[in-house]
């Protein structure tokens, strides 16, 4: 027993002190490791993450965007309604005036019109009213100076005479006429 | 490991004689060394060569055809990728500079993780780890001059030493005491604490498991009768320290960079 230990202290290697060899082996092992890492695998996996990276940028610069533009649209649409109210008043406001013009051209003309019918008419009543005059007046002095003929029985052939009878009759009965 | 056991005590005729009788031999150092396979390559070796062609195949694999929506395999590599990138590397050294030392971090973690977990992988069951010349190769050799040279470029050659001898805030004397601890931990201390966590703690749980699993056999084998069922107890607590184990070789690997990018951190900082 005894001597397995002693045998054994003898070929064992103190593990606290490092085999040259392995630092040469670790070293190079893990420097080979260290360069395919470097070399291939971060590359790699760091591209991938930029691509991410700028996939989700990507996407949120694309809804700025998009909401940037339908801000602009909305204000431009609004603008466009403003646009289109104040024409619209402004075209009520226009037919409101010529719809008063109009009214007040047809009432002048309606005006005129009426007097001018008015006026017409008034015209008329007077030339027929001056022939009525003039004709009953002729008839007149014809039925009278028969009439007095009649009843005096004598031919009133004096012209003269005659004549001044006739007008004084007519001016007694244009006094009594005026009178009334 | 059985096999290595039988083949380290070959030469002393009176040690096997002595096991054959019966004697439980703790294992020890020697099944750490085991003899080489062929010529001068060891089992350590071998894994670490391996661990290399691993961790390559599955990252070139993996990143072959890289898709912004990742398919099982790339979401796979990508989460090992982006713990190493982002937990570790711009945790550590700051989301200014991390960039470039991407690689290396990573490298580290993954290279790390696989020779460790090569400790309770059935049939390999060795973590490469537990032979100090790996990771005194990397700390010493590796992060030890990355991150002074980090340093020495960012700040000058003065300037640097200035900001790591003597860090600002303390008062005039405290400096007599403060700027030795500081060259010691940072230009001495530092890179072989690095290396020895990760050693101490492979070395460590690879004998634990060895004691449990060889004990187990023994108790199976030689044990009286009444002894024998034992040996269920031993072999269920291998298993139960597997799962720790596992627990520390994650743990392990995941310490090594972190202090790897933290060192590096500290060297590229205005001031700490």
């Amino acid at each position: 027993m005894l001597m397995t230990y002693v045998l054994a202290a003898e070929e064992e290697h103190n593990p606290v002190l490092p085999l040259p060899s392995e630092i040469a082996l670790g070293l190079v092992a893990f420097g080979i490791l260290l360069f395919i890492l470097w070399k291939y695998v971060v590359p790699r996996f760091e591209k991938l993450y930029e691509e991410r990276a700028e996939k989700i940028e990507g996407g949120i610069e694309k809804a700025e965007k998009a909401q940037a533009e339908a801000e602009q649209a909305r204000q431009q649409f609004n603008a466009q309604l403003a646009e289109a109210r104040t024409e619209a008043a402004k075209i009520r406001d226009d037919a409101r005036l010529e719809a008063e013009r109009i009214r007040d051209e047809l009432r002048a003309e309606a005006e005129a019109e009426a007097a001018r019918i008015v006026a017409n008419g008034e015209a008329q009543l007077q030339a027929q009213k001056a022939q009525i005059i003039a004709e009953l007046r002729s008839e007149l002095g014809r039925n009278s100076v028969e009439l007095a003929s009649r009843i005096v029985g004598e031919s009133l052939e004096d012209e003269a005479r005659r004549k001044g009878t006739v007008d004084r009759f007519i001016a007694e009965l244009d006094t009594t006429g005026a009178r009334n | 490991m059985i096999a290595g056991r039988e083949n380290r005590k070959e030469p002393s005729l009176g040690a096997l004689v002595l096991a054959q009788g019966g004697d439980f031999v703790p294992p020890g150092v020697g099944d750490f060394f085991l003899p080489p396979i062929v010529g001068g390559v060891t089992k350590p070796m071998v894994l670490v060569v391996l661990s290399v062609v691993i961790v390559a195949a599955f990252f070139l694999i993996a990143s072959r055809n890289l898709k912004v929506v990742p398919g099982k395999l790339q979401y796979a590599a990508e989460s090992v990728y982006d713990f190493g990138r982002n937990n570790i590397a711009r945790d550590q050294i700051g989301s200014a500079d991390f960039r470039p030392f991407v690689p290396l971090i990573l490298a580290l973690f993954t290279f790390i993780l696989v020779n460790n977990l090569f400790g309770i992988i059935p049939l390999i069951q060795f973590p490469t780890f537990s032979h100090i010349g790996f990771p005194l190769a990397l700390s010493l050799l590796v992060v030890y001059p990355v991150y002074h040279i980090a340093g020495f470029r960012r700040h000058g050659f003065t300037g640097y030493l200035k900001n790591q001898l003597f860090p600002a805030g303390a008062p005039k004397p405290i400096y007599l005491l403060l700027t030795p601890i500081e060259f010691f931990q940072k230009f001495v201390m530092n890179p072989i604490t690095l290396a020895i966590r990760v050693f101490a703690a492979m070395f460590a749980g690879h004998l634990i498991l060895l004691v449990f699993t060889l004990a187990g056999s023994y108790l199976l084998l030689e044990a009286s009768a009444v002894l024998k069922p034992v040996s269920l107890i031993s072999w269920a607590f291998a298993i139960l320290m597997t799962f720790v184990e596992a627990l520390i070789q994650v743990i392990q690997a995941y310490v090594f960079a972190v202090l790897s990018a933290g060192y590096i951190g500290m060297a590229l900082a205005e001031d700490h």
